[in-house]
């Protein structure tokens, strides 16, 4: 008898462990979902931007449930707080925070097309996924991820000894961004030194005139 | 407990062809940027889950060493819109088709 009840005791703690799981999964998905066709479809820049943060955010909760702790916070560190802050920042800059003209594209007809091939990735995508020769049985190289201790030092451990040589390359590979970055945007290289402060600071009028929705040849 | 495996891979699976729909449809250069880092969102849910799936702390590696080269592929990709939107402002991906300056 009490056997019995334990018994149902600990499979209703399973059941609700098992919704609880599946109620972070679909919670996770929808957030991210609703991000991503926020992004394909909302027509002002800025939403998109907020949209592709909702996304990050839904992963981020996805990435908790799949114990990737320190993966989640630096996805909503780098992503959420960097990338897409960047990304608002340019579009300020710029000042293109407007609906796009709805145009007559000359690739509009296209539009179909694109979403047939995207449909078609995704099938591909799909059948790949149910094709379960993913395990090769082959032993981890790195580390288990199961294991005993935080998934952090886990991350750190394998980054800084089996991953050492591209985890210094990243390093180079930031500083050359940052390079490139500052050469890219520095203002009119080839007037030279001497060119007037004036010159340098605005654009002659003749390419100023463009507004947004008129070709420019 | 959690969620099996093959659920978040067509979770993946899903938002990345909604960010490639995306990179192909939209003509503004900032969005197709943002459906690129959508996709390579999705492709970090396919690595973390892989690594759950297979009990390796690899798939975490790989989605570090992705999210640095996200990070410096921005940096470099705004420099590049920033410096086209100066030199003709309004510029959607069509008006671009030419290497001409």
């Amino acid at each position: 008898m009490l056997l019995a009840a334990s018994n149902a005791a600990s499979t209703s703690g399973a059941d609700l462990a098992n919704a609880s799981a599946w109620a972070v999964y679909a919670v996770g998905a929808t957030i991210s979902m609703l991000g991503a066709f926020g992004v394909v479809l909302l027509r002002n820049p800025v939403h998109c931007a907020l949209s592709l943060v909702m996304t990050i955010f839904g992963i981020a909760l996805l990435f908790i449930d799949e114990s990737a702790d320190f993966l989640a916070a630096v996805q909503i560190i780098v992503y959420g707080g960097a990338i897409v802050i960047l990304f608002l920042f340019v579009i300020m800059l710029l000042g293109v925070d407007r609906r796009e003209p709805r145009r007559q594209d000359k690739m509009r007809g296209l539009t179909p097309v694109a979403i047939v091939v995207s449909l078609v990735a995704l099938v591909s995508l799909l059948v790949l996924t149910q094709v379960r020769f993913w395990a090769t049985g082959a032993k981890a190289s790195t580390e288990t991820l199961n294991g005993p201790g935080e998934n952090v030092q886990k991350l750190g451990q394998s980054i800084f000894t089996a991953y050492l040589l591209p985890f210094e390359m990243t390093a180079a590979l930031l500083v050359i961004a940052v390079v490139a970055a500052v050469v890219l945007v520095r203002r009119s290289a080839q007037s030279g030194p001497e060119a007037p402060r004036k010159t340098a600071a605005r654009p002659p009028a003749s390419q100023e005139s463009h507004r947004p929705g008129t070709p420019v040849r | 407990m959690t969620v099996p495996g093959p659920w978040y891979l067509v979770l993946a699976a899903v938002l990345f062809s909604v960010g490639a729909t995306g990179l192909l449809v939209r003509r503004n250069i900032l969005v197709m940027y943002m459906c690129i880092e959508l996709m390579l969102n999705s492709v970090n849910l396919t690595f973390v889950t892989f690594a759950r799936m297979l009990n390796d702390i690899g798939g975490q590696d790989s989605v570090f060493f992705v999210l640095v080269v996200a990070a410096a592929e921005v940096v470099v990709g705004l420099g590049i819109i920033v410096a086209i939107y100066r030199r003709r402002s309004g510029a959607t991906a069509d008006d671009i088709s030419s290497l001409k300056g």
